[in-house]
């Protein structure tokens, strides 16, 4: 009775838009996709809306074969990252458009609406243009349509891309209160986004898409503990994780001109070559650290980030204050060891410091 | 600095406006003279100058049996067919034009945009390498010196403006509008004429403009393709210019003929800077 993808690849040039894509979606759960730009994801969701018809592959929804089904029959709903409204109809006539094209009517309907609205925080506006709203109002009657239909399927494609930072922070914290309590049982959620930090806060199951290709399925925290290779690494953390080159020997792990103690849980690994992967996060100035030269410090919200050089090593630190600093000048740093990950020549996961793989 | 380029700019739109409008002020006060005033000296202002009359005007609605030129037939032939003509040239345009904007066509090595360019070729060439054509078709098919048989080709003449016009216009429509409203449970057909259509008013204006200037100012087609039956505006206006030219009744014919024009450009005008497609797109 799920929503159940086989083997789905869509390649209608040189690349592929999905790549032998399999899932399966059980209903009442909140599913991402994290990917980055072009990775597959408005594919993905275009395949299940029905707009697009994959090469080969199949999808099925409640037993039934869900490709011979067309779009304006299958009840789902979709939210874009373009806020897509119908501009010759007000804010109310744009939310019931779906419901009366249903050919439902009566009063039941209007509470839908009414409910709808509410639930995005918009009652009040049902007479406005939408030319008269906002870019996060407009994506709140977006999202008001989805609700309201009660489609079986609601998939959302970026739909925080194309605010500004503050609107984006208020509506994911909205988000993720509507989620929580609007979703019924009987739905599923599919949320694509390139923002590691959404789909850690939306906390579902998270599929890492890359080059149309899944690179890994699992729940939020699965993924930001043991990314399973460099790739999935990358993606997933903004910004992306460090990767430094390097050398384990029996109580040292060595980079150019670095040297640092070894880390408990990389005790049983073999003495070779490894990248080494640790966060932004993981990496704090310190007086009695490594000096490293800035090469650019960034303020973004409250925090800083320092990108970092010495000799060929370039590291990107996140400073969780506010701080100054001039390019070149000299800082000095040290690696939080215990964080540390390793991968092989072959870029997957060796070893994690939260304990699965280990050695 | 700033002010030498005001007065640069407004003696330019001053200049410029004595160019448009001078000739409309001529035509005007000609079509009040008679042959007197016109003939004798330059005048300017009415009562003082020459003595209004209405015989210009009045010859237009005599019938030719009392003397008169009776432009009243030809001016209903040519609203008909340029109204017909325009109207049957927006919806097939329209129609095509959306198909071209948003399905993907082959055939060979034919794409969309060859499609698209062959509609606006019709325009490339002279109509004078169309004449022949057009006279040989009408003529088999009976319809030579019709209203039918110009509506047909006006239609030739017309449709690609609305094509080309409405295929841009679409394709600044995003594709997801459609997309939408497919999700929302409108077939394909539903998804055009309850979410586009209602959102491409502007267009459609902009493009049944262009369908009606085109087909109200043509005289080539109207001259070649009639003779007694039927007579287009245009036509008749110029026939008026005989052995000795009537320049009262012909600057009255002329007023009368761009009219129609004027109103468009003014209705257009006020109804283009009120729509606009903002809220579909980001």
């Amino acid at each position: 009775m799920n929503l159940i993808g086989e083997n789905l690849t869509y390649k209608p040039d040189k690349q592929f838009h999905l790549n032998n894509v399999s899932f399966e979606f059980k209903k009442g759960n909140l599913y991402t996709i994290l990917g980055r730009t072009l990775s597959g994801k408005t594919t993905f969701l275009k395949t299940i809306a029905g707009l697009l018809n994959p090469d080969r592959g199949n999808i099925s929804f409640e037993g039934k074969d869900f490709s011979k089904i067309p779009v304006w029959e299958r009840n789902v709903a979709m939210v874009y990252q373009q806020f897509i409204n119908y501009p010759h109809l007000n804010v109310y006539e744009n939310i019931i458009f779906p419901l009366k094209q249903r050919k439902l009517s009566g009063d039941k309907i209007k509470t839908d609406v009414d409910e709808a609205l509410k639930t995005v925080g918009l009652s009040g506006f049902e007479n406005r243009k939408i030319q008269e709203l906002s870019g996060g109002q407009q994506q709140r009657v977006a999202l008001a349509r989805s609700l309201a239909k009660k489609a079986k399927i609601l998939l959302l494609d970026e739909p925080l891309v194309n605010l500004d930072y503050k609107l984006r922070e208020q509506l994911r914290e909205e988000f993720k209160r509507i989620f929580s309590k609007g979703l019924s049982a009987e739905a599923i959620l599919i949320y694509s986004t390139t923002d590691p930090q959404e789909v850690m806060e939306l906390n579902g199951e998270v599929i890492v898409l890359d080059e149309g290709k899944v690179l890994q399925k699992g729940p939020a925290k699965e993924i930001f503990e043991n990314p399973i290779n460099l790739k999935v690494a990358e993606i997933s953390n903004d910004p992306p994780m460090n990767i430094l080159k390097g050398t384990k020997s029996s109580d040292k792990l060595n980079f150019e001109n670095i040297s640092i103690n070894i880390p408990t849980h990389f005790k049983n690994l073999e003495d070779q070559d490894y990248n080494f992967g640790i966060r932004a996060s993981e990496i704090k100035l310190s007086n009695n650290g490594e000096e490293f030269e800035i090469e650019l410090a960034e303020i973004s919200g409250s925090e800083t980030l320092l990108h970092l050089k010495k000799g060929d090593s370039k590291v990107i630190a996140l400073i969780e204050e506010v701080m100054n600093f001039k390019i070149h000048e000299k800082v000095k740093i040290k690696f939080n060891e215990n964080k540390f990950y390793a991968f092989n020549k072959e870029e997957e996961l060796i070893s994690s410091p939260y304990g699965v793989y280990n050695g | 600095m700033e002010k030498l380029y005001k007065i640069l700019k407004y003696t330019f739109i001053t200049l410029w406006t004595v160019f448009i409008v001078a000739p409309f002020l001529w035509a005007v006060s000609t079509s009040f003279k008679d042959f007197q005033s016109v003939n004798s000296k330059v005048t300017y202002i009415p009562w003082l100058d020459f003595e209004p009359t209405l015989e210009g005007w009045r010859v237009l609605v005599k019938s030719p049996a009392r003397g008169g030129v009776d432009i009243v037939e030809p001016y209903f032939n040519s609203i008909f067919v340029t109204c017909t003509a325009s109207l049957i040239s927006i919806v097939l345009g329209t129609l095509a034009a959306y198909a071209l904007s948003r399905f993907t066509f082959k055939a060979g090595f034919v794409r969309n945009n060859d499609i698209t360019f062959f509609f606006i070729s019709q325009r490339i060439m002279p109509p004078i390498v169309l004449s022949i054509p057009f006279f040989i078709f009408l003529s088999t098919i009976g319809l030579l010196d019709s209203l039918l048989g110009l509506v047909v080709v006006y239609i030739v003449l017309l449709m690609p403006i609305a094509v080309w016009i409405m295929v841009d216009f679409f394709n600044r429509v995003p594709k997801e509008l459609d997309e939408t409203a497919l999700i929302d449970g409108c077939n394909p057909y539903q998804a055009f004429y309850k979410v586009v259509l209602p959102n491409s008013i502007p267009g459609l204006i902009v493009a049944g403009m262009f369908c009606i200037i085109f087909g109200w100012i043509d005289f080539f087609f109207a001259f070649i393709l009639t003779f007694t039956e039927v007579q287009l505006l245009p036509v008749k206006v110029v026939a008026l210019n005989s052995s000795i030219t009537p320049w009262w009744s012909l600057s009255a014919s002329a007023l009368i003929s761009v009219a129609p024009l004027i109103i468009v450009a003014f209705v257009v005008e006020r109804y283009l800077s009120k729509g606009n497609l903002s809220g579909a797109l980001k």
